[in-house]
């Protein structure tokens, strides 16, 4: 029975390299991108086909058309460009017909009516409003989207200049409760109709 | 003058014992930060751009939908018309309800379901719209257009 051997020490040394390789596995397996995007919500399917027909009276309604090139069609037949300053100027055209201005291409105001929202009394909403969003089988996806993006921006600037005034706050900053009111004052009511295929259209 | 270089003074040698750890730090932080990536890209898409985007905020609960033309390597094969990819393969329209509910299966509060639509810029809304088609008849109706972020 002899001394105690000192036991060697291991050598690390490719401890470095081995992790270096796990690194790059995982760099290599793995990606970085946060999901980000538009979120909306599809309206259910209709129960029967009859059921799809409701009148809408005109004042109520702000048509946008996107044709096959990504061109832009309102209602009173302005017409725009998807360019920055266009979209810029659509998203004050809906700002002005969801606040309760009549669109261009009517005389009348859109209705409006007193609703008692919970937390803040009798409010006049906008509750009758609709923008129809209408584009052709053809249409860009870009600008389908661009036009998407200005009018969620539309209500999103509404709603929060209407919480900056009733609660000194901005909307993102509410509690879910006052969220819910100021979305009753300002619903965002985007509807979508099928696309016209107009190249069919023609035959 | 006075000071005499001394001969062959070596150099100390740089410690390297710390190096793993400082590699393992780096590595656990990639793993936290990303994710792994589920599928194999078949179609290249660039996502448009937006201002009013939100983050997706459970993972687990989203399915993804990628729309565009097929990949480099790809296009011989397939040519460069607009494809759907669902999982791994491309596939039809009509297989977008089997998706959903296969992929609905699989969640805990299938009330959740997020459907994004990863879809490249110059797809024309025909497709689009008849996706969006199948997801209100298969009743997934929260639907996310990806998209990345513009100032």
């Amino acid at each position: 029975m002899g001394k105690k051997k000192k036991m060697p020490g291991l050598n690390t040394s490719s401890t470095a390299d081995i992790s270096f390789m796990l690194l790059i596995f995982f760099l290599v397996t793995t990606s970085m991108d946060t999901d980000k995007g538009l979120t909306r919500r599809l309206p259910p399917p209709p129960e029967n086909q009859e059921q799809n027909a409701v009148q809408i009276n005109e004042r109520n309604i702000f048509k946008v058309n996107i044709n096959s090139v990504g061109q832009i069609m309102t209602s009173g037949a302005i017409r725009l460009e998807c360019t920055p300053g266009d979209l810029l100027r659509l998203r004050e055209m809906a700002k002005d017909f969801i606040k309760g201005l009549p669109h261009p291409g009517e005389n009348q105001p859109p209705e409006r009516s007193m609703v008692n929202v919970p937390g803040l009394g009798p409010t006049l909403c906008s509750d009758k409003h609709v923008i129809s969003l209408q584009t052709d089988r053809g249409t860009p996806y870009a600008a389908y989207f661009a036009v998407q993006n200005e009018l969620v921006a539309a209500y999103n600037e509404l709603r929060d200049k209407e919480s900056r005034e009733r609660f000194g706050r901005p909307y993102e900053a509410l509690n879910d409760d006052n969220k819910g009111a100021i979305r009753e004052i300002y619903p965002q009511k985007i509807s979508e109709a099928e696309p016209i295929d107009y190249s069919k259209l023609s035959h | 003058m006075g000071f005499k270089k001394k001969e062959s003074r070596e150099m100390p040698e740089l410690s390297t014992s710390s190096l793993p750890d400082l590699i393992f730090t780096i590595l656990f932080f990639f793993m936290m930060v990303t994710t792994m990536r589920e599928v194999t890209l078949k179609v290249k898409f660039t996502v448009p751009q937006g201002t009013e985007l939100e983050k997706l905020e459970h993972k687990s609960d989203v399915s993804f939908i990628y729309v565009g033309p097929p990949t480099d390597n790809l296009r011989g094969q397939f040519g460069s018309g607009t494809r759907i990819q669902l999982n791994d393969r491309y596939a039809d329209t009509r297989e977008v309800m089997d998706f959903v509910a296969q992929e609905r299966q699989g969640m805990q509060d299938q009330t959740k379901q997020v459907i994004s639509i990863k879809a490249d810029q110059y797809t024309q809304m025909g497709v689009i719209t008849d996706i969006k088609e199948v997801l209100r008849k298969s009743y997934a109706l929260k639907l996310n257009y990806s998209a990345s972020q513009r100032n």
